[in-house]
């Protein structure tokens, strides 16, 4: 017989337990399986019961993520024999409502990424006749590490400020705050700024920084915020020496 | 408006999407949560410093104020510092500060995407001046301090 591993899973069903429970699988522990090859194993040839989210299996949608060990992951991209001998433990994403299994329930995050307003403000929108909105590579660049974002959001599982306090916007909507605020085709900076500089938003990050660490997309938002408060601190030192400009 | 509905298992629940779903179990944070991981241990001590930095503030204010006071009071300072405890506390503080010093200069790059030319300043020519400034204060404030 193949080698195995053992794979310690949670289980909570809303209907039946009051707790979540642990688990344990024996999978086989081969050389090109990642996480979620061994957790479809356990759904495919054990108990077709075992929920958990996933869709394109190569780090691109970011429904896959769960705690590893202990580490926020992405299911797809962490292979099996780098825990060998094992056992390797898979846990729901950690600071968010289990709704079963290892399913999370993420609807705060969404309601959060849509009041940053994520997208394109134009003060006035110029009709398709004229064209596209120009750019060139070197004002993509300055943006462009922030919007490879793909909502795993295990920066959300690995911030201790959004554990404690869950009306704390959170490192990937501030960073997609960020990579809007950045895009030089954009005019919507004073009216995120209200937004985000509350004491939810930036002002909520006490820089511990794991945010970045764990990020499969190397986004960065750590930094996407420091360097945001940084913004918001001109701002308001220019609205404290000049009160009647506008703000910028 | 919020809908009650029966679900498939004949319980009432909300059908309307709200901001904070009321199902779901909620994992409790431990108060211990710092403990679990270096990175967070790190960031705890680094908050803790603070209290550290501000101690040293403190003694310095109360340094000035024993100068100005006249030699007595100064002497009396001076006796204060010796005592042991205060010593080792003002051991810890330097390491705290050192700590904290060190730290803030390398978070400093994050803060600042500086650009030049088009490509991003690197993160080590931002940290450099602040470590050089930080040196550059040291030895003015060394020399003044073994000068007399
Ligand atoms: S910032 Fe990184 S870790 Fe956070 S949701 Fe986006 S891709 Fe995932
Ligand atoms: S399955 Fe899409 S990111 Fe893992």
């Amino acid at each position: 017989m193949a080698e195995q591993i053992a794979l310690e899973v949670t289980r909570f069903s809303p209907e039946r337990d009051k707790v979540p429970s642990i688990q344990a699988f024996d999978v086989p522990l081969r050389k090109e399986w990642v996480v979620l090859d061994a957790l479809n194993y356990v759904k495919d040839r054990v108990d077709g019961s075992l929920s958990f989210r996933w869709s394109c299996r190569m780090g691109v949608c970011g429904s896959c993520g769960m705690m590893v060990n202990g580490e926020p992951k992405l299911t797809c991209a962490t292979f099996l024999t780098d825990y060998a001998p094992g056992p390797v433990r898979v846990e729901p994403l950690k600071n968010f409502p289990v709704m079963r299994d290892l399913i999370v329930e993420i609807t705060d995050f969404l309601g959060k990424l849509s009041k940053v307003k994520p997208w394109i403000i134009r003060a006035k929108k110029k009709p398709l006749s004229e064209g596209e909105y120009l750019q060139t590579p070197d004002e993509l660049d300055t943006y462009r590490q922030f919007s490879m974002c793909i909502n795993c959001l295990l920066c959300y599982a690995a911030c201790p400020v959004y554990g404690l306090d869950p009306l704390f916007a959170g490192p990937a909507a501030l960073a997609l705050a960020q990579r809007y605020n950045m895009d030089s085709r954009d005019e919507g900076k004073s009216e995120r700024l209200d937004i985000l500089s509350q004491h939810d938003g930036i002002w909520g990050c006490t820089f511990v920084g794991e945010c970045t660490e764990v990020c499969p997309k190397h986004v960065d938002p750590a930094g996407a915020i420091q360097q945001y408060k940084l913004t918001a601190t001109q701002e308001w030192i220019r609205s404290l020496l000049m009160p009647w400009g506008g703000k910028s | 408006m919020d809908q009650i509905s029966i679900n498939a298992v004949g319980r009432k629940e909300l059908t309307t999407y709200t901001e904070y779903p009321p199902k779901g179990y909620r994992v409790r944070i431990s108060t211990y949560w710092w403990l679990g991981r270096w990175a967070y241990l790190k960031f705890i001590l680094r908050e803790l410093s603070s209290v550290l930095v501000a101690w040293f503030v403190i003694e310095t204010l109360l340094q000035v104020n024993a100068l100005i006071a006249g030699p007595g009071a100064y002497q009396d300072f001076q006796g204060f510092l010796r005592n042991p405890v205060v010593i080792a506390l003002n051991i810890i503080s330097f390491f705290f500060i050192l700590f904290h010093a060190i730290t803030w200069f390398n978070l400093a790059p994050k803060a600042m995407a500086i650009r030049l030319g088009g490509k991003r300043v690197p993160a080590i020519l931002i940290a450099l001046p602040n470590y050089a400034a930080w040196l550059l204060a040291s030895v003015i404030v060394g020399w003044l301090v073994l000068r007399g």
